[in-house]
């Protein structure tokens, strides 16, 4: 077999596993907030889905991932009214959520469908001029891959070295505890669901503006629901979202060259792996208190008397 | 810090006047006045439910005061949240702890610091955490996580915590209640130093024993009432004991007390029972029981002392790891709840809204699921409900008080939820009956009927293992009485053999060292 | 992740009925009024919209009954999640179990061709059923020996079901034509429609299962002992009801409902196997319910509700140039507005 596929697929494993990486990321904070977000996948659709309509009108891919975080940011308070303000219950809220989102991101991105668009501009991989273009060219990566490793160590810096981490972190712990250490619990989700929003939203940028650069219907097929097994496989952890999102993206990948090197191995098989990994992955931790979710992880905080 | 001065000349560093708080059913805090002074340990002492706890809560801002002040140096103050009292130099440690288990030590205490820095610096967290630490011999690892420490270990962390964050007042609700004796010795150490440096300190407790070891000034709540406040040097056991104690006795003699008839089968055998504590429970110790037909056993203790557990071994919802019980001679010490149930054992629990009923179901429906075997007709598909009313309702009238059937559980005040519990548990004519604070939120009138219900429960047969921390009803309904301390009988007597005095001093620990 | 488990809470329960349903006309106008909104935005006249929604639903016979057709699954579905969640039991995977069921269904339809009807559907139910309850039975005992929280793990078991069923699908069973999906079913395996419209026989089994939910809630014992688990798990232990068994019977008999409406979906509505052919019908199942607080009539009127809008929203797609998506946000207001409980609808209190 030759290496241009399998540089072919590592270079797409890449590029799929960016925008689900940046999702994950966004995930993983609120969560650590004690707010889970089942439409995730609502959030990115609406995110792609503007951010590729804003590309197409101005031309400028900049300013489409800009109006992608908006998107996620604004469909992510949504769900903050219901869930803080509200007290709603967060896994019917999500879900609302996302059909909110299979809606609004159809009636947005129909006039859309099959525009082109010039996608975030690619710079090679410095240390590639060697190469032939055909090769050099797979390594030519946009800005948001680049910065996918180091936003996920900022995510880490954040949440584990600074002040308003370890604030958020007790919320999502402890919200009593946390308010008894004079913080406010639900300025903290609210703020959570802020920066999940942007990162959701970059996701979903990178997914329509960089990766396939264009709109179809109901095109992310599933991302939100695999970043919400995949928050639980990296263990409410952003560095270990990276190896998640690696193992994702990289099954994908390996099920692509299986198919192109003429094997027999059902892609639909190999799809559900992520899913059993990640449930193999709970009942193995299952009883250990030290790797679970955030303690009050779904639960409503009503405040004192 | 203020130099310690005479108690005498000195003004309290916080007062609060006619603190008033209400919950629905309940008033906890009624009117209470309270002097707190630096380089003072005052504690706060009383039964379960006198009011302690709530009245800390409002002062560290946990609660809202219906009405009442709160003076810090003279000046008013509003405490509407933790944050203002920390922000007043008040910390507190709550009863049943506070830390993030999922956090360590260091992570905990740097919620608390009053000048943490944006960006983290364990090295400098850690740094200021030894030091305290060493000052006051509070060794920790700031780097272990808090679910993996004893419990001793983290009410250090919680103290700890409280020093770092600038507190000049710290509360302590209970320290002492999850402790080994010395760790005991080592807190009132550590005490005993923050006081002479000018700390205040409010200490919750029920055991006498430790508030004339550390207190400086003493105040007894009953009720949610002050029953008064007296300096250490003015406090005696006995005083205190009294003050505790509610010794008006209500004119509730009812029924002579019955010879028990020790010959027979007893209904409940414990032999050397022990269990493990889960989080912050007591364990039971060596615990030898036997209820026989027709007698009360009366257990005397203050809560938490092993009373839950008690119950659950016999019930069958714990399971003991040393040990067997009988019921009726038989081995049943692995049987499950259903079948303890089934074999004709009652159970009027200590919070009948939480551990005996369910909320949205009405007062049949709640009495029924005991018994769903013997109302179940056609197979199960359905439920005999004319019987089950026919059934509560002999009961009432055989008992002189009734609910009504169709109220819902959780519109029900204390007094009918407790009502319809032993409506429900008295009416199959069970063998063996434990009950749980069993009077408690009844009035004067339901409270005697109860009581005679008990007694006619008994006189036909049946054995009862009645927990209370009433000792007027221990002493006036039971035919032998234990005491519970720490998860062992420290106690055993015929109730004529002994007196309020002798019981309430095991209760609260004070004659436990003599006893060892 | 510690999801609350506390059960649904009963929002029409104790409102007299009039009262309720004047509640949630209430917040479904409003719902209204905000689509009515979005649509002028798209540049849609809203009133005539609403005018093509009225006219392809509750308009005309036709538009009736394709209502209850696509009430069908969905009433099912949110069965599957009220009966569990009785117990207090978070059934998040109506959909994979939906997905398992049809799968079960179909093994049978395809193996059995040469049965009469008689035998081969209720065989068909029977596997279906099977299916959906194996697929629930492991949330069920990871739940019960304390390990994962079923939340958790319906949702992500509701991932694998269909791509496990597109496995069997492309690998085994599709048909000569088509990789992505089976043979036709013979006759035998379809379920019965009736006067020439698409409603089949699955609304029949709906409305018995509703009324079977209903009535084994209220008047048997283990319905009686259910709801005391629900209400209050500890306080039921304490009373002598084994808590632990009922937890896997409940999950399980849930996971067969949702089985149930799979084998219905594609027995009665699709006669065929499609690979994915339900995008959300076990989470909409979850939302009426939830929306319903689990009380049979309210879940007969949500799932109505839901039926209407998602009709209608075929023929916004047809006569407004709307994609056919845009429906859902009608459908996600409705939700928003009674998940918010707006403070001006609340009742107040006696």
């Amino acid at each position: 077999m030759s290496l241009l596929p399998i540089l072919g697929v590592l270079s797409s494993a890449i590029f799929s596993g960016t925008s689900l990486l940046y999702t994950t990321l966004g995930e993983v904070i609120h969560e650590r907030s004690g707010i889970v977000n089942l439409g995730l996948e609502g959030v990115l659709l609406v995110g792609a889905s503007s951010g590729f309509a804003v590309t197409v009108i101005t031309g400028s891919p900049i300013l489409g991932v800009l109006v992608a975080m908006l998107a996620g940011v604004l469909m992510n308070m949504v769900l903050g009214y219901l869930v803080i303000q509200r007290k709603a219950n967060q896994l019917a809220s999500g879900l609302a959520l996302m059909f909110f989102g299979f809606g609004l991101s159809a009636i947005i991105g129909k006039p859309y469908v099959g525009s082109r668009i010039e996608g975030l501009p690619r710079l090679p991989l410095p240390g590639l001029d060697g190469l032939p273009r055909l090769y050099s060219s797979l390594f030519s990566f946009d800005i948001l891959i680049y910065l996918v490793i180091p936003v996920s160590i900022l995510v880490c810096w954040l949440l584990f070295r600074t002040r308003w981490g370890l604030g958020l972190r007790a919320v999502g712990e402890n919200a009593d505890a946390a308010f008894a250490s004079g913080r406010n619990p639900r300025l903290f989700r609210y703020q959570a669901l802020f920066l999940g929003g942007l990162l959701a939203g970059l996701g979903a940028a990178h997914l329509a503006i960089a990766y396939t650069m264009n709109w179809t219907e109901y095109m992310t097929a599933g991302r939100g629901f695999i970043a919400v097994a995949l928050v639980i496989f990296s263990r409410w952890h952003p560095l270990r979202a990276i190896v998640g999102a690696l193992l994702f993206s990289g099954a994908v990948a390996f099920q692509l060259l299986l198919q192109s090197s003429g094997a027999q191995v059902s892609p639909f098989l190999l799809d559900t792996l992520p899913y059993i990994l990640t449930l193999l992955v709970l009942i193995a931790w299952g009883g250990n208190r030290k790797q679970s979710a955030p303690a009050s992880l779904g639960r409503v905080y009503h405040g004192s008397e | 810090m203020a130099k310690a001065k005479m108690p005498t000349e000195r003004k309290p560093l916080i007062t609060l006047r006619g603190v008033t708080k209400a919950f629905p059913h309940t008033v906890a805090n009624d009117h209470i006045d309270l002097d707190i002074y630096s380089g003072e340990i005052h504690a706060l002492l009383g039964e379960n439910g006198a009011g302690k706890s709530t009245l800390v809560k409002i002062l560290f801002g946990f609660y809202h005061a219906d009405a009442g002040e709160i003076h810090l140096d003279g000046k008013p103050v509003t405490i509407k949240s933790p944050r203002d009292a920390l922000a007043l130099h008040i910390g507190m440690v709550f009863q049943d702890l506070n830390l993030i288990p999922a956090f360590s030590i260091a992570e905990n205490i740097a919620l608390f610091l009053p000048h943490l820095q944006a960006v983290l610096n364990p090295g400098e967290i850690n740094a200021k955490i030894t030091e305290v630490s060493r000052l006051y011999g509070l060794d920790v690892d700031p780097g272990a996580i808090v679910s993996q420490l004893s419990i001793g270990v983290q009410q250090k962390v919680e103290l700890l915590k409280l020093l770092l964050s600038d507190a000049q007042v710290l509360i302590l609700d209970e320290p002492t209640r999850v402790l080994a004796p010395h760790e005991v010795k080592a807190l009132f150490d550590i005490l005993d130093n923050l006081r002479k440096k000018g700390y205040a300190v409010i200490l919750i407790t029920h055991k006498l024993k430790e508030v004339l070891e550390c207190a400086d000034r003493i105040t007894v709540l009953r009720g949610g009432r002050v029953s008064g406040s007296l300096l250490r040097a003015a406090a005696t056991e006995k005083k205190l004991v009294e003050m505790m104690f509610d010794k008006h006795l209500s004119g509730l003699k009812v029924g002579a007390v019955a010879k028990a008839p020790e010959f027979a089968q007893p209904v409940l055998e414990l032999r050397n029972v022990e269990t493990r504590a889960e989080g912050a429970g007591v364990s039971l110790k060596a615990i030898d029981l036997k209820i026989y037909p027709g007698q009360i056993i009366g257990v005397a203790g203050v809560s938490g002392n092993g009373q839950k557990e008690l119950c659950d071994v016999v019930l069958g919802m714990e399971r003991s790891i040393r040990g067997a019980k009988l019921l009726y001679g038989k081995d049943a010490t692995n049987l499950s709840v259903q079948n303890v149930r089934r074999s004709g054992v009652s159970f009027v629990p200590e919070n009948p809204l939480a551990m005996a009923s369910v909320p949205f179901m009405t007062t049949l429906e709640n009495s029924v699921l005991t018994n769903t075997w013997r109302y179940a007709r056609h197979n199960g598909f359905s439920i005999d409900w004319a019987a089950a009313r026919s059934d509560m309702e002999k009961t009432a009238k055989r008992l002189g008080f009734s609910v009504s059937p169709y109220a819902f559980a959780r519109s029900l005040s204390g007094g009918n939820l407790q009502r319809m519990v032993i409506l429900r548990e008295l009416t199959h004519d069970p063998r063996l009956i434990i009950a749980s604070y069993l009077t408690r939120g009844l009035d004067v009138q339901t409270t005697i009927a109860v009581r005679q219900a008990l007694l006619q429960a008994r006189n036909d047969g049946a054995g009862v293992l009645l927990i209370s921390e009433d000792l007027d009803e221990l002493f006036t309904l039971s035919d032998r009485l234990i005491v519970l301390y720490a998860g062992r009988i420290v106690g055993d007597f015929a109730p004529s053999e002994t007196d309020v005095y002798q019981v309430g001093l095991l209760m609260t620990g004070s004659k436990i060292d003599h006893g060892n | 992740m510690a999801i609350n488990t506390r059960s649904f809470p009963r929002l029409a329960a104790f409102t007299p009925l009039l009262n309720g349903v004047v509640r949630y006309l209430l917040m479904i106008l409003l719902a209204l009024l905000l689509f009515a909104l979005i649509l002028l935005f798209s540049g849609q006249d809203p009133i005539q919209s609403y005018g093509d929604i009225f006219a392809a639903t509750l308009g005309s016979s036709y538009g009736f009954s394709e209502v209850l057709v696509a009430m069908i699954p969905i009433l099912i579905t949110a069965l599957a999640v009220a009966l569990p969640s009785r117990v207090g039991l978070i059934n998040v995977g109506g959909e994979g179990q939906l997905y398992i069921g049809a799968a079960f269904a179909t093994w049978g339809a395809l193996t059995f061709q040469q049965l009469p009807a008689w035998a081969l559907l209720p065989l068909m139910v029977l596997l279906g059923m099977l299916g959906g309850a194996l697929w629930a039975f492991v949330p069920a005992y990871l739940k019960a020996i304390g390990l994962v929280n079923e939340t958790i793990t319906t949702l992500l078991l509701n991932s694998v079901a269909p791509k496990l069923v597109g496995f069997l699908i492309f690998g085994f069973w599709h048909s000569a034509m088509d990789t992505v999906k089976t043979d036709n079913f013979v006759d035998a395996a379809k379920l019965p429609t009736f006067f020439g419209t698409r409603v089949h026989l699955g609304l029949v089994f709906a409305l018995i299962l509703l009324l079977a939910f209903w009535a084994f809630m209220k008047y048997t014992r283990w319905g009686l002992e259910m709801r005391a688990i629900g209400g209050n798990a500890q306080a039921a232990r304490r009373n002598g009801i084994p808590v632990k068994r009922y937890l896997i019977a409940a999950m399980c008999l849930g996971g067969a409902i949702a089985g149930l409406a799979g084998m219905a979906q594609i027995s009665g509505f699709y006669g065929v196997l499609l690979l994915n052919f339900s995008i959300g019908l076990g989470f909409m199942g979850f939302l009426i319910c939830w929306l319903a607080g689990g009380d049979p009539l309210g879940i007969l009127l949500m799932s109505f509700t839901v039926a209407v809008i998602t009709t209608g929203g075929n023929m916004l797609q047809l006569t407004r140039d709307l994609p056919y998506a845009a429906i859902n946000i009608l459908l996600a207001l409705t939700l928003f507005v009674v998940l918010a409980k707006p403070s001006f609808f609340e009742r107040k209190k006696p």
